[in-house]
């Protein structure tokens, strides 16, 4: 399992259940991971699975959803599978609003290779491998998701659980690209160098610097600095890729003069 | 009919209806042709963001249950190799066809190379065999595709078909075989009740069947080192027991992969070795030795790997020279020659890496 603190056990209890309560059939569903710490999340489940390579789970789905649009794909992954060696994956699956859904632990770095600095880092943090401070900028994944094209984007810690899996349980029932960010600052590597070796002092920052979305929205710019919002951000329902390619395929077996254009 | 349509209607024709691919030269019109003829099909035509996505997607596909491949050339073929090895580890039938075309790097883009004959075989980390096939006319550009598509789906594996530019950018006139003409070859697919199924279990033929996520067989495909039922196990043994698995299930059907093609070989004291587009201008260069009163011939390699070892063999510890022609400098197949015929045996090499082919009177002038 996962270092005491972590939540990515939290992520996986309220992903299972909103399996259940959604009434999801192992036998439809597809579980799509990467590596890292999330990535041995498919080891403690039955339902189809494919533990798949660094970055690329997001690849790896969009070809199993796009050729099986019955399959329901959920993509776990952590911040480097999503959006650091991953990045132009997450654009592109965002894009093209694959009717998948990402559940990122973004635990602020690469934890099961020992905490280097990963693509969400924040700037400053110490790390294996920024150890005076991080010269880098982390980046927003959710901000990223919104601009990307998702359809339903939230953010939830392991503080919040029950806001968590509600938000699992709407990024499941979305079609389209669905993202839920999961804050949780991993306490064995990124925690020990940054003020929440503890887990008691992490679950205190994401209560302290996690609000709700309203409340955040209202704060002003300087108030909102070291905080972030805890909540769904983005809701909008864009057609899906799959969709789309079946009005590609009508077009494509429409006799002759029919296929191009939209006057038919 | 050009070598790249050859190939997207023989990929139809053995039954795929999943395609992801990234445009790249001197490859591109197999994905044109897929995107114009696979949602008429009603399969997926899909461009992904880079080659490392379009083989993440097809193996997606594959595992959903489709005939699923690929296109690419060169450097898309270098981004390839890490998920390439995940279908070699998962063993996730699909093809992918490489365009060789120069290097290293861009190299003259549009240009022919047979370079890529180590990448085929090692490209990739860790230890693994792969199949990869070579054709060198059009109408062999469409019979191979059927061919690596059968041996996919037959054994479970990647297969990587692997022509030159030349080849892929050749029209000659093809007749298409009759539906039912060829052999096409499905998957075997697991029967029997779903909870006792094990993906990685093999057959008595040392192949696994192979479900398809949405059916009553769940299963687990892993990248990491997986036992016989798809999960994580990190056990020695049963590592030991993955790695030769992977190995022989292709070793032990070698008869059945490994294709070559003689002419005028039973007597020749001569005897040139190539593929792909060399094989043309070997023939040319063998009937012109003949009309000069040489006993010459020529074995065609349409199996680059496994090597065709004992095929070498037999036919070069006959003759008096070898003459191995390809388009690239370190004599990559000519390397694989000498380990069989040993380094006493008259081994030349007719080498060309300019972007340019090799032509008759190239081979000619090493026998004079």
């Amino acid at each position: 399992m996962w270092c005491p603190g972590c939540g990515i056990g939290v992520m996986l209890g309220a992903l299972l259940r909103s399996f259940e309560e959604l009434g999801y059939d192992c036998r439809d569903t597809v579980v799509v991971t990467g590596i890292g710490c999330t990535g041995k999340s498919d080891d403690y489940l039955v339902t189809h699975a494919l533990h798949t390579t660094h970055g690329r789970a997001l690849a790896y789905a969009t070809g199993i959803k796009a050729f099986n649009p019955k399959l329901k794909v959920v993509v776990i992954m952590g911040d480097g599978d999503s959006v650091t060696i991953g990045g132009n994956h997450f654009l592109h699956a965002a894009r093209r609003n694959m009717d998948l859904t990402a559940i990122i632990i973004n635990n602020f770095n690469y934890g099961m290779t020992g905490g280097q600095f990963s693509g969400t880092t924040p700037s400053g943090a110490i790390t294996q491998t920024s150890f005076y401070g991080n010269p880098e900028r982390g980046i927003d994944i959710c901000a990223l998701a919104e601009v990307a094209g998702a359809n339903y984007v939230a953010r939830g810690t392991p503080y919040h659980v029950w806001e968590l899996k509600t938000n699992i349980q709407e990024a499941l029932s979305k079609k389209g690209f669905s993202v839920v960010e999961i804050y949780s600052p991993c306490p064995t590597h990124f925690g020990k160098n940054n003020q929440m070796k503890e887990t008691r002092q992490m679950l205190h920052w994401l209560k302290e610097k996690g609000l709700p979305v309203k409340d955040y929205n209202r704060l002003e710019p300087s108030q909102k600095e070291g905080c972030f919002a805890v909540g769904k951000l983005v809701d909008r329902d864009e057609p899906d890729f799959n969709t789309r390619y079946e009005a590609v395929r009508a077009r494509a077996m429409a006799p002759k003069g029919l296929r191009n254009g939209d006057t038919q | 009919m050009q070598g790249n349509q050859a190939m997207a209607e023989g990929a139809f024709y053995a039954g795929a209806r999943f395609y992801a691919g990234y445009p790249i030269t001197p490859s591109s019109e197999i994905a044109e042709e897929c995107s114009r003829k696979m949602p008429q099909m009603g399969g997926v035509f899909m461009q992904m963001e880079d080659e490392i996505a379009s083989m993440a997607a097809i193996i997606g596909a594959s595992l959903a249950g489709a005939k699923s491949f690929t296109a690419t050339s060169g450097p898309g073929f270098s981004l390839m190799q890490e998920n390439l090895g995940l279908a070699v580890m998962g063993e996730v039938p699909c093809v992918v066809i490489n365009v060789q075309r120069s290097g290293p790097s861009t190299g003259l883009a549009t240009k022919p190379a047979q370079s890529d004959v180590m990448q085929l075989r090692w490209g990739r980390h860790g230890d693994q065999m792969v199949i990869a096939l070579s054709p060198a006319s059009v109408s062999e550009c469409f019979s191979l595709t059927v061919t690596a598509f059968n041996f996919a789906e037959k054994f479970r594996v990647p297969v990587i078909l692997a022509p030159d530019e030349v080849i892929g950018h050749l029209r000659e006139n093809v007749r298409i075989p009759a539906p039912g003409e060829l052999e096409v070859i499905d998957r075997k697919k697991p029967s029997g009740p779903p909870e006792k199924y094990k993906p990685f279990a093999a057959d008595a033929d040392g192949v696994a069947p192979l479900a398809a996520y949405g059916s009553d067989y769940i299963f687990h495909v892993s990248s990491s080192m997986h036992g016989p039922d798809g999960y994580s196990n990190n056990n020695p043994a049963n590592a030991a027991w993955r790695v030769d698995q992977l190995h022989r299930k292709i070793e032990r059907h070698r008869e059945e992969i490994v294709l070559t093609k003689t002419f005028d070989t039973e007597d020749a004291d001569i005897l040139l070795i190539a593929f792909g587009a060399t094989t043309r201008a070997s023939r040319a260069a063998a009937l012109e030795l003949r009309k000069q009163g040489i006993r010459a011939g020529v074995l065609q390699l349409i199996t680059l790997w496994p090597f065709a070892d004992q095929e070498v063999a037999a036919l070069g510890q006959r003759a008096r020279t070898v003459i191995v022609t390809e388009m690239n400098y370190s004599g990559q197949v000519a390397g694989e020659v000498r380990k069989v015929l040993g380094a006493a045996a008259d081994i030349r090499q007719v080498n060309k890496y300019n972007g340019q082919i090799i032509t008759p009177q190239d081979i000619l002038e090493v026998i004079r």
